[in-house]
């Protein structure tokens, strides 16, 4: 107990506020204080527990990861030996590299398709007044609401019977040289912040359109531009239902996405090796996060929020 | 010259040059595969012979006969009135939360952030070795605090309640937006409640809640869309936990066990790409249709924010 903040007399120091004031203040602005702390104290706990709740999942994974093939089949939950060998032998599975190249191919490309694809696009439906804007808009936002299990079946005879791409990433990554709605949505809500002075000066500067997106949009926009990538990225990364569809029939073509879960049927018993993957699958995306926040967090509350 | 501007036509022309991505992207892979699924639906079409025309055969099949559809309508529905309400309760406490966090705010940020980013296939491998019955972590941890666990997702009765579990780990994304617009809340108003002697109950009833309305219904919204093509976790998790060994090409039933953790889309899937009942599977798509598009009108309706800030 803080018994001396609690006094009701305070003593007088010669730099005290008259003492009216400070008779009046102290046991009252002491309470406020006690209050607080405690109200601290409770935040805080109710914190960290969730917290612990959230990092619980990753620190068991972890842990078995580096558990013998036996115990990690016992329930144990803190490796008796750290066997980091479990890594390795991950890595060289066969295949394994090749889903992160495929990954990489997948993610890489299909996010500079979109971005390029987005960018004027989103500028367009931020920033021109034509007839017909407002419903270019609700095809945007009813394209990005609709589930893909609706078209992927027309849409999977074209590139199988017509193109002959099942069996490979392509049908996934050229879609998006022509713009994501959800990509181009993000994008233009972030472009409605940049004021338009900015374009009637370059305008009056004698830019035209595409020079002034150029020199003048692209600069500004770069964290919102930097929120579409990351998201599409990570989107392609984590993407299960379309290299299903595509790659699956060609094992050469897989993703990491895809092949985690064939490698736990493999590999039905080894509890580690597969927390092992798992962890390697999920690596790049905290190492990005952990560079990115900003862009991340920029990218989640323009979806939600403006407006 | 910069000229062009004035010219209508020219203006026009340039609208469309800016547009055309998403034009051909809107047309070729959007407006022709749903037109497609629709005459697909009125197919017999197995992807080798030639489409037949049945009628409303395959829509009779799907809603009187197909014995699956049932299960899977019921499970995708139990998913977006369960999984949704709990998402935005859990995200909304979490954003308020992290709001009146004064210490280590980034720490915990990214704690409650960092599950959203695991990607969903290792994500739900993960959860299914966690709540593994016999051998997983947390019926361990629970066995030491003299609880018996469920048998999680090997027990049709927990299995779906086990998918929200993992969806509730991933909530971070909804809990920066709840994050973002608590912040936005003027603070006048609270210390205009504070001054008329509102409580903590009274202060998010008549302060709080009135302005954070139209993002949690944006949450609701876009949540029971997102649920509607839940696919991922349930599929994973379903045959991870069913332990059988799936090489490309063997058919496993889907919705281990017994169905329940079956959903629309991945009958869906089922129908289109083992069974090759490619109609079917397009009636199938069109309900899912329906439904998604039925709410996002109304999210439209409720202008939630999505159409604003024109200028």
């Amino acid at each position: 107990m803080t018994s001396t903040t609690l006094s009701p007399t305070p003593t007088p120091t010669p730099t005290a506020a008259p003492a009216g004031a400070s008779r009046q203040r102290g046991p009252a602005a002491a309470r406020a204080r006690r209050k607080r702390v405690l109200h601290w104290i409770a935040v805080h706990s109710v914190a960290i527990a969730v917290a612990l709740l959230f990092i619980l999942p990753f620190v068991f994974v972890f842990l078995t990861s580096v558990m013998s093939d036996s115990q990690a089949m016992s329930g144990d939950l803190w490796p008796d030996s750290w066997h980091w060998d479990n890594y390795k032998a991950v890595v060289e599975t066969d295949g394994f590299l090749d889903w992160w190249k495929n990954s990489l191919l997948y993610a890489g490309l299909g996010t500079l398709f979109t971005v390029c694809s987005a960018i004027p696009v989103a500028y367009a439906l931020a920033k021109f007044r034509f007839r017909g804007r407002r419903t270019a808009m609700i095809l945007v936002i009813s394209t990005m609401m609709l589930p893909p299990q609706v078209i992927v079946i027309p849409m999977y005879l074209v590139w199988a019977q017509q193109f002959h791409l099942s069996g490979t990433l392509w049908p996934l990554i050229i879609p998006m040289a022509f713009g994501d709605a959800y990509s181009i949505f993000l994008l233009r809500q972030f472009l409605l912040t940049i004021p338009k002075e900015y374009i009637e000066s370059a305008k009056v500067d004698g830019c035209g359109e595409l020079r002034t997106l150029l020199k003048i949009i692209v600069p500004m926009a770069k964290p919102g531009i930097a929120a579409i990538a990351l998201f599409q990225f990570f989107y392609c990364w984590n993407d299960y239902f379309g290299p299903q569809i595509y790659a699956a029939q060609n094992p050469a073509s897989w993703t990491l996405s895809y092949g985690l879960e064939s490698f736990k049927s493999a590999h039905s018993v080894n509890w580690n090796l597969t927390m092992a993957a798992t962890l390697l699958v999920m690596a790049p995306v905290c190492i990005v996060f952990f560079f990115a926040q900003k862009a991340f967090v920029e990218g989640v509350t323009l979806t939600g929020v403006k407006g | 010259m910069a000229l062009t501007l004035s010219n209508p036509a020219r203006r026009r022309l340039r609208t469309l040059g800016f547009l055309s991505p998403w034009l051909i992207g809107f047309s070729v892979f959007f407006a022709y595969p749903l037109i497609a699924t629709v005459y697909f639906s009125f197919m017999h079409y197995n992807q080798i012979q030639k489409p037949d025309f049945v009628g409303l055969r395959n829509w009779k099949y799907v809603f009187e006969q197909m014995p699956l559809f049932g299960p899977a309508l019921w499970n995708t529905l139990w998913l977006v009135v369960v999984m949704v309400a709990l998402r935005v309760v859990f995200g909304l406490s979490l954003g308020l939360l992290i709001t009146k966090i004064k210490t280590g705010a980034g720490f915990f940020r990214t704690a409650f952030y960092l599950p959203y980013l695991a990607p969903p296939v290792a994500a739900t491998v993960a959860f299914v070795f966690l709540l593994n019955p016999s051998t997983g972590p947390v019926n361990e941890v629970l066995a030491h605090l003299g609880i018996t666990g469920p048998n999680w997702f090997n027990d049709a009765a927990w299995a779906k309640p086990s998918l929200v579990m993992l969806s509730l780990w991933g909530i971070g994304d909804l809990m920066v937006i709840f994050m973002a617009a608590l912040l936005d809340v003027p603070r006048e108003q609270y210390e205009a409640a504070e001054l008329d002697g509102a409580g903590a109950w009274s202060k998010f009833r008549y302060v709080t809640w009135p302005s954070i309305t139209p993002i949690v219904m944006f949450a609701v919204v876009t949540g029971v869309v997102q649920t509607m093509q839940y696919y991922t976790q349930a599929l994973v998790a379903g045959k991870i936990a069913s332990g059988v060994s799936i090489g490309p090409g063997s058919v496993i039933q889907p919705g281990y066990p017994d169905h329940s953790t079956l959903t629309v889309p991945q009958l869906v899937y089922s129908m289109g790409f083992q069974n090759f009942n490619t109609g079917a599977a397009c009636v199938l798509s069109l309900v899912l249709f329906a439904i998604a598009m039925a709410v996002t009108m109304l999210l439209m309706r409720k202008r939630s924010g999505l159409l604003a800030a024109e200028d």
